[in-house]
């Protein structure tokens, strides 16, 4: 029996089907959507606090006004993120407490500090950009409810990534110190969003099975050679520099060749040891703890709200 | 020439939102339910837009080279003219959520007076925040109501931001010179016009969330709106200023 629903799933994604929350699916299919869709979540609530650092201190109404407009699209992301997942039969509240626990993981560019305005340019369009390259591809994931959200998402990013570009091209005409400012932070987030793929494809367990069932389209080194591609072309606009001596075009693979990623800190980040993932997920705690009280007192009132009526009613 | 009470009293407009809104945007990120860190960073971006609607009009007023941001960002605290209920600290939800009703509904009557003053910039800019504020409004109070009669926790968190924050409110409603000076001119509203309907909506709130009025004779305090403000008003500015104040006259 089983056997027979494992080949209707399977060639319903072959035929490029959409597999829908109802519909069979393994267990293992469920279980790698789930940490991937609630993985990509916490990336965005987590993602609001290195950018929220600089709403109090954004250069102009325009660039505040903007800022906190994004930030506060990516907490518009998580809630649809986190709602794709509970299609899987997993509650937010499990999914918050899997990364409190440090159980689920997310996307450690964040733990990754901002130190100066032009991180702000440096995050959206290196980071967003890096992010949208691993997401297009996601808009036709098999699961239907998470290729919709990424639809949404991915217009959303794109916008984003040229905003964060405009802030940098502002920055590359100005003053000396805006300068030296906007190619500090790109040194300095360079390397981390060359990361954001991945490790490379041997080292990766779970790229072959999710490429069969189409949760996947690309390998994780397929992706960065792309984005290498675009940046090493952008940073030319800038008229900055990417930070690595050996970015080179070769026109034999008509890519660019790249330098030797640390993959040393590309770990030790993911294990914990980041420059800021305390602090992240300390904050994201204590805005869970410190909240429970209205959490409460708003369950508390729709229950009274809820006898009132019924009294009415009666 | 332009009167100064007239830029004076639209800068006061404009300082309230942009103080509120800095101090709403640090929930962002920090807030206890997804949704209502989005809600409050949307009435934050609502702030954003009316103060620099009024700034950008201020500007125009007063000519030369000022612009929105100079306004914002280059003026230090004796010129900020902003009530001192926009100031104080954010506290814990329950505060927020008060100060914005009590400062909502104080905007609301003022907003829906001011779109008949004869100065369409003023008039035009009050009709466009009005829609916004009366979201604020009906967001706040549900929140006032739901603290109030939820959970005894929360019911005694809201009580104690009310002593905390009810003494911020008595300057709303008492004019200053340059208010009493565009009155006079009937281009703006009177706040002593507006101060029966604000108490009547906050008790009609205060009542379905169970709460009590604090008695009449209770000190206010009094003088952001002639540029004497708390201690927390610096600390706002020097952060909120850093940049512009660090790399003078650099675009953004």
């Amino acid at each position: 029996m089983e056997k027979d629903f494992s080949e209707i799933f399977q060639s319903k994604i072959d035929e490029e089907l959409k597999i829908e929350p109802k519909d069979w699916m393994p267990e293992k299919y469920r279980q790698t959507l789930i940490r991937q869709i609630s993985q990509h979540a916490h990336s965005e609530i987590v993602g609001m606090l290195p950018e929220g650092n600089w709403i109090s201190r954004a250069p102009s109404l325009r660039r505040k006004a903007i800022l906190l407009a994004k930030v506060q699209d990516e907490a518009g992301h998580g809630l649809y993120l986190y709602s794709a997942a509970e299609t899987l039969g997993i509650t937010r509240d499990e999914m918050y407490e899997q990364l409190h626990s440090g159980k689920a993981k997310y996307s450690s560019i964040f733990n990754y500090p901002t130190l100066s305005w032009a991180d702000i340019g440096a995050i959206g369009w290196l980071v967003d950009g890096a992010a949208i390259m691993n997401q297009v591809p996601l808009c036709r994931s098999s699961y239907g409810p998470y290729a919709r959200a990424m639809v949404r998402i991915c217009k959303e990013e794109s916008f984003h990534q040229r905003q964060g570009f405009e802030i940098l091209l502002t920055l590359s005409k100005g003053t000396e110190a805006q300068k030296r400012m906007a190619q500090d932070a790109i040194n300095r987030w360079w390397w981390p969003s060359v990361m954001m793929f991945g490790p490379k494809d041997d080292e990766s367990p779970n790229t072959i099975q999710s490429m069969q069932w189409k949760i996947k389209r690309f390998t994780n080194d397929e992706l960065r050679q792309k984005f290498i591609d675009v940046c090493a072309e952008q940073v030319k606009v800038l008229g900055l520099a990417l930070p690595d001596p050996d970015l080179k075009w070769n026109e034999e693979r008509k890519h660019y060749d790249f330098g030797k990623i640390n993959w040393e800190e590309f770990w030790q980040v993911v294990q914990g040891n980041g420059p800021c993932n305390k602090q992240r997920l300390e904050a994201r705690k204590k805005a869970w703890e410190e909240g429970a009280w209205v959490r409460e007192a708003a369950v508390a009132y729709a229950e009274k709200r809820k006898q009132k009526e019924s009294l009415h009613a009666a | 020439m332009t009167k100064q009470y007239l830029i004076d009293y639209t800068l006061q407009l404009a300082d309230n939102a942009l103080i509120l809104a800095q101090r709403n945007s640090e929930w962002c990120g920090h807030g206890p339910v997804l949704e209502q860190d989005i809600a409050i960073s949307n009435i934050s971006l609502d702030l954003i837009g009316q103060a620099r609607n009024f700034y950008q009009y201020a500007a125009t007023l007063i000519g030369g080279n000022a612009t929105e941001d100079s306004l914002a960002y280059l003026r230090d605290a004796i010129d900020f003219k902003n009530n001192l209920i926009s100031e104080i600290l954010n506290g814990d939800w329950a505060q927020t959520v008060l100060r914005q009703f009590l400062v909502s509904t104080y905007q609301f009557y003022l907003y829906d007076a001011l779109q008949k003053s004869p100065d369409q910039q003023l008039a035009a800019i009050a009709e466009k925040a009005l829609k916004e504020v009366t979201y604020h409004v009906r967001w706040s109070s549900e929140w006032v109501i739901r603290l109030g009669d939820g959970t005894s926790e929360s019911k005694q968190r809201i009580e104690k931001a009310l002593e905390e924050i009810w003494p911020y409110t008595g300057e709303l409603f008492i004019p200053v010179q340059h208010e009493t000076d565009a009155v006079t001119a009937g281009i703006g509203v009177d706040p002593k016009m507006i101060e029966e309907n604000w108490k009547q909506k906050v008790s009609t709130v205060f009542s379905e969330a169970t709460l009590t009025l604090p008695p009449q004779n209770i000190w206010m305090h009094t003088g952001g709106k002639n540029g004497i403000h708390t201690e927390y008003l610096g600390y706002i500015l020097a952060e909120m200023q850093f940049m512009q104040r660090a790399y003078p006259s650099a675009e953004w």
